[in-house]
């Protein structure tokens, strides 16, 4: 997909000025918080799970290299195949081979973040392959040519009126005149519609929430039973997954599980976990014959042993952007590209580079709810300001804000200068603020007044005041 | 070089480690035999009558309906009941689960008992669960003849007996049950862990029930033998 990450600042003005978008994401401000804490209050262990969690994530990313041996070793014994791919444009060759190989026309899909990464389904299309998503959200989004704006809720930024109007366009076999005025009728008539695509299909692609090195698994968490029906009715069943996603044991899969619904959704459990190990065996009266997993590298092992290794911890909950005011405010597409929210701000440079995505990083209040909230207890406002660390030292920020930062770090660095200097400029400022005790505009502050007035200060710094009033205190004493 | 050995070549330069070494590959092989539980909630450690009554009131919570009866031979009936109660044609598909098999169905008049995998046009399917896991209210199936996967999804009625006995407290009671059955490290094609019917969100945050697989999700509990 396009990369729009650098023109994030117009994205946001554009998201903010967006009477649809602000009308959705009041959805997600309401929705996901409160459903979540009532499930974290209502499992004492909940804490004890996170730490078992990453304890486990940080011990498997330590031996990554044994146990995707091992992964690969157990899927070859349940009669599966694994293919290796380095980049992005290795994945999606990999994946046409098998199609073609299949003779496919169709595909179903279930919901999967990493073929966005890869851009999957343009890729396909321009193949002659027709890729048909089978999650609700996704199905919706697709009918838009848009991409998701949410890692769990892809479709979150649309109202209902919306989707009406998209599958009034889309389905235009069924009768005008029927009621879609409801989401229950919405849901109905995609249910009806994918149900003959289910059938249709050659081969079903899937992604993985885990890899599970102990059985050679994918497994699979959904509400819907979409990715289950992609994967069991095809002949051909293609798992697509990064390498980050291995975990040792079916007994850690569980740890894991215990948080990631109550992270996403609020639920205990999701409806569907679905663990799928190689192909039908010769008994089976269903499932497919084949069973292929792409494992995915691009750019993830370069993470591994740097400050960012941390965020390979993720597994891809969404709680980080459902408690973001970042998020809340502009929602998933202005951060213009797969990833958004905190976890986005993060992840995309490292995959894409920070030069793109410089403005994602810096698009943070720091007020510290994602890395509270985040199942994994990865470190994300520091992960977000070692971008900010990386991007100043390669010069990307522009002159102003580099020379700004310089000058004041050249006072920071000498406090006597610094408190000399705001001993003057401290009155000074406080004498033009007026009666109003604000200012409307100042020199070299426009990128702040543009947008809200700046609050003249007090006559005197902070630490003069602090000074006189301990000598008070002493005083009193005395 | 392979993207195989490029990617695990990448994973070990960036961990500063080297292939061969014997002390990492201990570590790994000795966590995959032992595999060990983490933290496991006190919420289903249970005594069994009510570790049942957990299963059952979890599972309400996510929108399954109950039934409970005394033995196998009864459950027919409490399937015809429900089918009544829906006003649902009087067929239903299963699989060749000799459990469900040895069930007294002839007893029931007029309902048709088809064998084999589902198909598009089954509206109720009927299976046997190899366990219920209390924590959650979830039921675990595994694919093969006895209770194929797509009896599982596409019917928009799901109807799944779970045996008292095979109530496990937690998750990884049922693993370690698979285990037995298939061998350290092997498992069926496919296992499902289900709760609840399927739901979506998608639309505006509106939680509604039959998004893909089944509508409704109906557990009959066999409390006896």
């Amino acid at each position: 997909m396009q990369i729009t990450s650098p023109a994030f600042k117009a994205n946001a003005r554009g998201a903010l000025a967006d009477p649809h978008l602000q009308e959705a994401l009041g959805h997600v401000r309401s929705g996901f918080i409160d459903k979540r804490q009532k499930a974290v209050d209502a499992l004492p262990e909940f804490d004890a799970l996170r730490d078992s969690a990453r304890a486990i994530k940080d011990h498997t990313l330590a031996h990554l290299d044994l146990y995707l041996e091992a992964y690969e070793e157990k899927v070859k014994a349940a009669g599966g195949r694994v293919h290796w791919a380095e980049t992005a444009a290795d994945a999606r060759s990999l994946i046409l081979d098998i199609c073609r190989a299949a003779g496919a026309r169709t595909v179903t899909k279930g919901k999967s973040m990493i073929t966005e990464e890869i851009g999957l389904n343009e890729f396909l299309e321009k193949e002659g392959i027709r890729p048909v998503e089978t999650d609700l959200g996704e199905y919706i989004i697709q009918l838009r040519g848009e991409h998701p704006s949410h890692i769990i809720a892809p479709a979150v930024h649309l109202t209902k009126n919306q989707v009406e109007a998209d599958f009034r366009r889309a389905h235009h076999h069924l009768p005008p005149t029927r009621d879609l005025s409801e989401p229950a009728s919405l849901l109905s008539e995609a249910r009806e519609v994918l149900r003959a695509e289910y059938f249709a299909a050659d081969v079903g692609i899937t992604g993985a929430n885990f890899l599970v090195a102990e059985t050679g698994s994918s497994v699979i968490v959904t509400n819907e039973g979409n990715g289950d029906l992609t994967q069991i009715l095809p002949r051909v069943h293609i798992v697509v997954a990064s390498i980050e996603k291995i975990v040792p044991t079916l007994a850690d899969t569980s740890q894991i599980l215990r948080v990631l619904a109550r992270s996403a959704t609020g639920q205990d459990m999701s409806v569907y976990t679905t663990v799928s190990t190689g192909p039908r065996r010769a008994e089976d009266p269903d499932g497919p014959e084949e069973y292929h997993v792409v494992l995915l590298d691009n750019g993830r092992s370069s993470m591994l042993g740097t400050e960012f290794q941390d965020m390979l911890r993720c597994i891809r909950c969404g709680a980080c952007m459902n408690h973001c005011p970042v998020y809340h405010a502009v929602g998933g597409h202005a951060y213009g590209w797969v990833y958004p929210g905190p976890m986005g701000a993060v992840l995309t440079p490292s995959l894409i580079g920070v030069d793109k995505s410089g403005h994602l990083p810096n698009a943070s209040t720091f007020c510290g709810r994602c890395e509270a909230v985040c199942p994994m207890h990865i470190p994300l406002p520091k992960m977000m300001r070692h971008w900010r660390e990386r991007e100043f030292a390669r010069g990307l920020n522009p002159a102003a804000q580099r020379y700004g930062l310089k000058a004041w770090a050249f006072f920071a660095r000498r406090p006597r200068l610094y408190h000399l200097a705001a001993s003057f400029a401290i009155p000074a400022l406080s004498a033009f603020g007026g009666a109003q005790r604000r200012f409307r505009y100042l020199p070299f502050a426009g990128g702040w007044t543009k947008h809200r007035d700046l609050p003249a200060p007090e006559s005197r710094t902070f630490l003069q005041q602090w000074r006189d009033r301990e000598a008070g205190k002493q005083e009193a004493r005395t | 070089m392979s993207a195989r050995e490029a990617i695990l070549n990448k994973v070990r330069s960036s961990l500063g480690t080297a292939p061969g070494d014997a002390a990492r590959a201990e570590v790994v092989a000795k966590r995959l035999a032992d595999a060990p539980a983490g933290v496991v909630p006190a919420r289903g450690q249970l005594a069994d009558k009510e570790r049942v009554a957990l299963f059952c009131e979890m599972a309400e919570k996510v929108s399954a309906t109950i039934d409970r009866v005394k033995k196998r031979a009864d459950v027919p009936k409490a399937v015809s009941a429900y089918l009544r109660s829906k006003n649902l044609p009087a067929s239903v598909r299963m699989g060749a689960d000799e459990r469900l098999r040895e069930m007294p169905w002839s007893g029931v008049k007029s309902l048709e008992v088809k064998s084999g995998p589902a198909g598009p046009e089954d509206e109720v399917g009927v299976s046997h669960a190899l366990a219920g896991v209390a924590e959650s209210g979830t039921i675990a199936l595994h694919s093969g003849v006895d209770n194929p996967t797509t009896v599982n999804f596409l019917p928009e009625h799901h109807i799944v007996v779970v045996e008292a006995k095979d109530i496990a407290g937690d998750l990884e009671t049922v693993f370690s049950s698979l285990r037995q059955k298939f061998g350290k490290g092997k498992m069926p094609r496919t296992l499902n862990l289900i709760t609840g019917p399927s739901r979506s969100a998608d639309i505006q945050q509106t939680l509604l029930l039959g998004a893909h697989g089944p509508r409704a999700l109906h557990l009959v509990i066999v409390d006896g033998g």
